[in-house]
This record gives structure tokens, C-alpha cells and sequence, in this order.
């Protein structure tokens, strides 16, 4: 999705803002979302990729203004209201205490047993790149996940590493299967992606599922 | 809901959904403590100073560090969730890495902790892509026009962790006080290690 998570290359954010002595949380509901969020899993978002998803699905002005663990409270919050385990307006309704309905006790769906890797998978076939080898980018735009950033499609590089086959974020986001697929750090020069713009003496690696790329010459 | 205090509303947000998942019985609120206990008190930036410490003072660790950073992470004892594949990248005289993750904030946590916020954030996300100089530069590391940057933009499920160059001036230093100069942002590659201060 060309969502407003894909900010690679934007303009307009200014500086970067460092705080010395940054705590790990910066208020207490940060850290409780957090906690939450890796304990309590939607079911419509079973995946690491379903919930990334999740995040990319917000409405892109709130994206910006809720900030990182707001968006994971909201997140948590649709995914549990789309999974049924939460009513539309329950927490609106406790914040006015006034809860809705006497609680009814929910149950979560058992986790899965979990595989031995949690990404990479073994496949029978062989890379169909090398280290060196010259590559081009797919212009891939699909309608939903995918984790190709918008400032590398339809891009030259090279690959530098090979990564062993991992599951494929553009299907299992929605539950289309894991469909691994061999993962390669593409290296881009930095004139390849910004033109006049680029800093001199810049490249900028990717890492790539194989069928973002098709066979090229470096740039 | 006022727009104009988003972050009190999150907080009373916050507050109510967990009740309700508690009421539910969807959530124990011990388990809750325990996971922010560990990474506000058991895990951080420490781990990956260990691990770079060790690589400037064991040159069969530091070659067993970049040929396979997870397994040699492992060893100090360190791995788990986002840390499941670790790529160790090692800067030299002529080259300096940078990570990133522009699409969300990946970031290897048993090595680093949580991410700070300006990692976060849509600035450093959208400019160290496109102007990796400028930013450092900002940021307070100028870099030789002859050095060649490296960004590193986290787009698989791989981590990566920076090796910064050790300093000058801390050939007598032992792995211990070696660790101690290691710096978060050295190893996410928004600084270098500074020599030790004299005395």
C-alpha cells in the first residue's frame, strides 16, 4: 500500500530531534501498551506482518500525530473491536464510566505451535541471484502489504549479500500463506535513487524479497 | 476527544483497555509487568557494547561476529524477538554504516534495548535515506567527504548492528572499561566511539 508509513526520501520533517537521557518509556501507557501488545494478539492479525499492516491501514493524519505507541494502541484497539473481543465504543464508554453491558469473559484463539524459525524457512530451490549480481527492482504498488519501499521500485543495484528464504510479508499480511522466498540486501548508489539530489560518496542497502526483483545491470 | 491533548486522551485510552482485557480475561496485568521490567531494567544498549568490546579485543570473535552475527550474539548470551537474524556491518577508515528502518522502526532489541524516539520519528526516517551526511552532520558526526556512506534500511526481518571502529588512544584498555565507551548511537552508526579521555 503507498501508504504514509513509506517515508523513505519525504521532505518536510525537519530536524532531528535527539532528547539526552531518554528514558525506555516516556509515560507510563507507553509501557502498557507495549506489554499488552505482545500478549494480547488479535486474532485478524495472528502475524508480525498483519499487525505492520494494521499500522499502515491508519488514517495517515493520525499515523503522524499518535505517535509511535499510540499507534500501537490503536492497533490494539481496531484489532480487537474487527476480532469481535471488543465492543464498537467499549472504551469510550469506560473512560465516561459507564461501561457498556455487564463484561462477558472473551477467550483468545490458542496461539499456534510455533515453528522452529519464525521467518526463515527452508525451500528445495536455489537463489536465483548471487552477491554481484546486477538486479532491477519490480515497480511493485500492490493494494496491501509489502515491505519494497517506495524510493527503491524500479531501481538498479547490486545484490551484496543472500539471506536464507524467509516468509513473505506481501502474503502472509493477509493470510495468504507464507510463500518464503529468498531475501538479498540489494545495495543502490545513492544517484540511482536521488538523481541530482544525492549526497556523493551515498548508497543506501535494501533488503529484498525475490520477486520484488528481476535481472538488471548495477547501476 | 479532545485532538488538542492527544496524549492524555491515549493515556485514559490506554488505562480503560486494560481494564477491559483484564475484566475479560484476556490479559494478566503481572505479565504486562514483568515484559516492561525487562526492557526497562534487563535489556539494552550494555548488551551490544559487550558485544563490540569483545570483537576489538578477540579477532576470532570479531570474525565469527561478522560471518554470523546471531550465532556469535548468542554466545555472550544475548537473542530472542527482533533478534532472530542479526548482520553485523563493521566501519573501517574508509567506510561508515548507518541503519535505519524507513517503513516502521525495526531495531535489533536484545542488543539495543527499545528504540529511542528520533529513530522513530518521521525525520530521521524519511532524511537518512536521501541525505545520510547531512543528517550525521546534524546529528554531530561530520564525516571526510572520502568516506563512503552506508545506510542500512531494515526492510526484512534481518537486524543489523553497527561495529564502530575502535579509538584511538585505548590500546591499554581491557574489555571492560573498552565496553563502558561504547555508545548506542555508535551502533546504530550516528556516531563514532571517541577515544577514552585523558587520565
Amino acid at each position: 500500500v503507498n501508504g504514509i508509513h513509506d517515508m523513505g526520501g519525504m521532505d518536510g520533517f525537519g530536524r532531528v530531534v535527539v532528547e539526552r537521557g531518554e528514558p525506555v518509556f516516556h509515560a507510563r501507557w507507553e509501557a502498557r501498551v507495549f506489554g499488552m501488545s505482545l500478549l494480547v494478539r488479535p486474532p485478524n492479525a495472528p502475524s508480525i506482518d498483519a499487525r505492520r499492516h494494521a499500522i499502515e491501514r491508519l488514517d495517515p493524519a493520525r499515523y503522524l500525530t499518535l505517535g509511535y505507541y499510540g499507534r500501537w494502541l490503536e492497533r490494539l484497539e481496531r484489532g480487537l473491536v474487527e476480532s469481535g473481543l471488543l465492543g464498537e465504543g467499549e472504551v469510550e464508554a469506560q473512560i465516561a464510566g459507564r461501561p457498556l453491558a455487564a463484561t462477558r469473559p472473551a477467550a483468545l484463539p490458542p496461539r499456534p505451535p510455533a515453528p522452529p524459525h519464525p521467518f526463515v524457512r527452508a525451500v528445495e530451490r536455489a537463489p536465483a541471484f548471487r552477491a554481484g549480481d546486477g538486479v532491477r527492482t519490480r515497480n511493485h504498488q500492490p493494494p496491501g502489504h509489502t515491505r519494497l519501499p517506495g524510493y527503491a521500485r524500479a531501481r538498479r543495484g547490486a545484490v551484496v549479500r543472500v539471506y536464507p528464504a524467509c516468509v513473505l510479508p506481501d502474503t502472509n499480511a493477509h493470510g495468504r500463506g507464507e510463500c518464503p522466498e529468498y531475501v538479498y540486501a540489494v545495495r543502490f548508489e545513492g544517484r540511482e535513487l536521488w538523481g541530482d539530489a544525492a549526497e556523493p560518496g551515498t548508497c543506501v542497502h535494501v533488503d529484498l524479497f525475490e520477486s520484488y526483483l528481476e535481472p538488471g545491470r548495477a547501476a | 476527544v479532545s485532538e488538542s491533548h492527544p496524549r492524555a486522551d491515549l493515556a485514559l485510552r490506554a488505562e480503560a483497555l486494560e481494564k477491559l482485557l483484564v475484566d475479560k480475561g484476556l490479559l494478566d496485568p503481572a505479565a504486562v509487568d514483568a515484559i516492561v521490567r525487562h526492557y526497562e531494567q534487563d535489556v539494552g544498549p550494555l548488551n551490544g557494547a559487550k558485544v563490540v568490546a569483545r570483537a576489538w579485543v578477540d579477532p576470532e570473535y570479531r570474525r565469527r561476529l561478522l560471518a554470523d552475527g546471531t550465532a556469535a550474539i548468542a554466545e555472550l548470551g544475548f537473542g530472542g524477538p527482533q533478534g532472530e537474524y542479526m548482520v553485523v556491518v563493521e566501519n573501517t577508515p574508509r567506510v561508515h554504516n548507518v541503519v535505519v528502518c524507513t517503513l516502521c522502526s525495526c531495531y535489533p532489541w536484545p542488543v539495543l534495548g527499545l528504540p529511542p524516539a528520533w529513530y522513530k520519528d518521521p525525520a530521521y526516517r524519511s532524511r537518512i535515506v536521501r541525505e545520510p551526511r547531512a543528517v550525521l552532520a546534524e546529528m554531530g558526526l561530520a564525516l571526510d567527504p572520502q568516506v563512503e556512506v552506508r545506510v542500512w534500511d531494515s526492510s526484512s526481518e534481518v537486524r543489523y548492528l553497527v561495529l564502530p571502529e575502535r579509538p584511538a588512544r585505548s590500546e591499554a584498555l581491557s574489555e571492560e572499561h573498552l565496553r563502558a565507551l561504547v555508545t548506542r548511537d555508535a551502533m546504530i552508526g550516528v556516531a563514532v566511539v571517541p577515544p577514552p579521555r585523558d587520565g
